[in-house]
């Protein structure tokens, strides 16, 4: 990756000089060919497990689909058409609390566009969101009105793509929160809203509850809190059944990545950093709903919406080309510790003051019903639930996500 | 050639003559067998390719950065493992730990439609007490070795004839050399059941049965099995808590009213325990997701190394045993560490060896009903010390307890002489 010298004619408002580590810099992804050699060396110099001993995902990721996947990979895959896809997209960095961040930065065309941060989350990066910036910026090209615009920031968390790794204790999701609410003031946004899924909803989240300046409001598509209190919420109603049987399963079965990442995300970084199966399939041991659609995309050849062995693949080497797997999984350990605070002061969390939106997709981990986000969020501006979209909902299903946040936020401009 | 051709090749050319040598007492056993019943002669021979292969990945990996704290919190530390990779990839020789276990009698046979790779060594005192001895994880056969000569030969160790055992050591399923399961079920119950197999087909019809770590849970099913033949059990992680303290701990409260000093104590080491097994935790749900520990010679390392001991994760005996290259006191060194790992490597047992824990679905540190006599000793660096009181409810038939001053987790690996000696106490009213 090289930054280039080239001028941003997107930024607005920047007025640091060029030379401060405050100055935002246009950024260009260029990957040297010999890592993409390398790369491709250690897939096909695999040395593999025995195959698992069961018919499904019970014992992790299938060894087909690793071996489908690192063929597609080493024989298919072409990394230069992700580069030349984000290059098309004005990148910069800036430095904000010490760590250097990477964004992707459109300015809609419409002018009276609401400015609009959006946060990935794991195992994912900027890619996830890449097929929503054309509707979300562009909506008169995309089944939508001028007044449908966003000008739309996409940064990579910090330790995540493009972003510098933290050499410091305390980048939980707060102090995230808080560099994008900086990120936003340097671009000269005012007024602006938020959205996330995953630790995206979390940051997200977190900017609402730390009021940052500018944020009139913010959508999530992940209920984040039942981590923590999901034993309060109401288990009366067949959905509300249904959402907490989902929890139980995940934390009983499906929540060893979490808890690994949150305890000894070095030592897992190891594996990752070196092997580039090991990352691939770290990324794929997600949420059931998402591994199956992934599975069925390179063992069965039928992906599931904008889930496809491009995007997938672009995710996994992109973790891998920028060596970020421990430093990413590092921010679990970073979040862990500030959950646990968090419970162990017994302090409910500082309410929310500004509205809040929430899209419920029934593919998520636990599709939380409207009572769960209303507990969370008292006096909710905006809930619905759709009938396609997992976890991964801008990635999979762009357009059904883009219509939800113009309508979440309609209210707002 | 792969390990499956070398051990048929190594099984095909050994003369049977050599077998009979090394354990009189088969040849009535092989003479009667079926085919698939026989105990092959066995012997490691790493072709020199594998060996520069392994060196050369090493040398190429490709390293996550530093940490962010200056402690284990965040998991083994960069320092620790670039240190042991260095090592490993120059001045480590694999060759002197094959010599080692070369010089054991070690054989295959086949049970339970799985071969088992086992190290044999019988006593040359005729009245010696066969005993099995089953590793753990992150372990294997390597943990044992210097226990056998010891146990097997205690008049040249500060012991006298009648504190002689025939040692049996096996590979557990999945680990080592032995066979890697191609469908579920091969749990301690299992396991259990093969051992007794194999102490019967070895022609023992009187014996007892050691282990810790996943072999205590192995001893632990063997004394609820009781198979014909097997007097007693000794384990050096016993299985003692209370159902109603279990219970407890699992819902993670505090420590329930009315424990004893010791008790008190054994629940606050537990409690403890309970936040060092996300790896456990991981193993259990999802073991083949765990592609970088057969990919990646450093991803196994950090792996394997990142268990706990009460003194720390990774555990105290093991961070400590890195920067020690001999040790005249039988502590662990450097070589041991590493060959425990390069065995893992070299036989590509990482996942499957991590198959166990999603093998088991039963407790962990809980009371399982063994009536069978039992023998306890409680190292200090061990999980939780036991107190007397539970163990002496969770094994009524309680023939030994002991609590020693040193020694952990690793009890027999860390403290072969004092790990002998109590395997001798352990079993001596049963001679």
């Amino acid at each position: 990756m090289t930054p280039t010298t080239a001028t941003p004619t997107t930024v607005k408002a920047q007025k640091t000089p060029a030379g401060s580590p405050q100055a935002i810099r246009p950024f260009r992804v260029s990957i040297p060919e010999d890592e993409i050699v390398e790369l491709r060396r250690r897939i096909a110099a695999t040395r593999w497990p025995t195959k698992e001993l069961v018919k499904d995902r019970s014992q992790g990721v299938q060894l087909a689909t690793m071996r489908e996947l690192a063929r597609y990979w080493t024989t298919e895959y072409d990394w230069r058409k992700c580069e030349a896809r984000l290059n098309a997209l004005p990148q910069f960095t800036t430095e904000i609390d010490g760590v250097e961040i990477h964004f992707i930065h459109v300015r809609s065309k419409h002018e009276n566009a609401l400015p609009l941060i959006m946060t990935h989350g794991w195992p994912g990066s900027v890619i996830e969101l890449l097929e929503t910036v054309g509707p979300l910026t562009d909506p008169t090209a995309h089944g939508g009105t001028a007044q449908d615009a966003f000008h739309l920031v996409l940064p990579s968390l910090p330790g995540y793509g493009f972003s510098g790794e933290p050499a410091e204790l305390g980048w939980d999701a707060a102090r995230t929160g808080r560099a994008w609410a900086e990120l936003m003031k340097r671009l000269g946004y005012t007024r602006y809203v938020a959205q996330g899924g995953d630790v995206g909803a979390l940051v997200t989240d977190l900017m609402g509850r730390q009021a940052v300046e500018g944020l009139v409001g913010y959508h999530l598509n992940l209920l984040t809190a039942v981590l923590a209190i999901g034993d309060h919420l109401p288990r009366e109603s067949e959905q509300e059944r249904a959402a907490a049987k989902a929890v139980a399963t995940f934390k009983q079965d499906g929540f060893g990545y979490f808890l690994e990442m949150a305890t000894r995300p070095q030592t897992i970084g190891y594996a990752m950093l070196d092997s580039p199966v090991a990352l691939a399939a770290w990324l794929l041991d997600h949420d059931t709903d998402s591994y199956h659609k992934i599975s069925r995309a390179f063992v069965d050849r039928k992906p599931v919406g904008h889930l496809t062995r491009d995007t997938i693949v672009d995710n996994i080497t992109l973790c891998w080309l920028t060596g970020t797997a421990a430093s990413a999984a590092r921010s679990y350990w970073e979040d862990g510790r500030a959950l646990a605070a968090a419970l162990a002061s017994g302090q409910a969390p500082p309410p929310v003051k500004v509205p809040v939106g929430f899209t419920t997709f029934p593919g998520e981990i636990w599709a939380s019903p409207r009572s769960w986000v209303e507990a969370v969020y008292p006096g909710l501006a905006y809930f619905n639930e759709v009938d396609r979209g997992g976890h991964f909902a801008a990635w999979e299903e762009p357009a059904l996500f883009t219509s939800e946040l113009r309508a979440a936020f309609k209210p707002l401009r | 050639m792969t390990f499956e051709e070398m051990k048929h090749r190594v099984a095909a050319a050994s003369a049977l003559g050599l077998l009979l040598i090394a354990c009189p007492s088969y040849a009535q056993t092989v003479a009667a067998a079926a085919e698939d019943t026989a105990i092959r002669p066995f012997r490691i021979q790493i072709p020199e390719t594998e060996l520069i292969e392994l060196r050369r990945r090493i040398t190429a990996t490709r390293w996550p950065e530093k940490e962010t704290v200056a402690d284990h919190s965040q998991g083994v530390p960069l320092a620790m493992v670039r240190e042991l990779a260095r090592y490993w990839a120059t001045d480590y020789d694999w060759r002197k730990c094959e010599a080692t276990l070369n010089a054991a009698p070690q054989f295959v046979t086949t049970i339970d439609g799985l071969d088992i790779h086992f190290i044999h060594v019988r006593s040359k005192h005729a009245n010696a007490l066969p005993l099995i001895v089953t590793h753990g994880w992150p372990g294997s056969i390597i943990e044992q070795l210097k226990i056998i000569d010891p146990l097997t030969n205690p008049t040249a160790h500060s012991g006298n004839a009648s504190d002689a055992f025939h040692v049996v050591i096996p590979s557990m399923p999945g680990y080592g050399f032995s066979g890697k399961p191609t469908s579920t079920g091969w749990g301690p119950e299992r396991m259990g059941r093969a051992w007794a197999e194999l102490m019967k087909r070895l022609g023992y019809t009187r014996y007892v049965a050691q282990g810790g770590d996943w072999g205590a849970f192995v001893v632990d099913q063997m004394g609820l099995q009781a198979p014909a033949g097997l007097l007693a059990i000794h384990t050096n992680m016993p299985a003692t808590v209370p159902a109603d303290v279990d219970r407890a701990l699992l819902a993670g409260g505090p420590a329930p009213s009315g424990l004893s000093a010791d008790e008190h104590r054994a629940y606050e080491q537990l409690v403890r325990t309970f936040k060092q097994v996300d790896y456990a935790r991981l193993m259990a749900s999802r073991p083949q997701t765990l592609y970088g520990i057969a990919d990646s010679p450093v991803g196994l390392a950090a792996w394997l190394l990142d268990h706990n001991d009460a003194d720390g994760q990774p555990a105290a005996a093991v961070a400590s045993a890195l920067n020690r290259s001999t040790s005249a006191t039988g502590e662990l060194t450097r070589d041991e560490i590493l060959d425990n790992i390069t065995l893992y490597w070299l036989t590509n047992t990482g996942v499957s060896a991590s198959r166990l824990y999603w093998e088991y679905k039963g407790g962990f540190f809980n009371a399982k009903g063994v009536s069978i006599p039992v023998a306890v000793t409680v190292f200090p660096g061990e999980q939780y010390e036991a107190p007397r009181s539970w163990t002496e409810r969770a094994y009524p038939k309680l023939i030994y307890y002991n609590k020693v001053d040193k020694g952990g987790h690793f009890a027999a690996w860390e403290q072969p002489s004092l790990f002998a000696a109590e395997v001798r106490a352990a079993f001596k009213s049963l001679r």
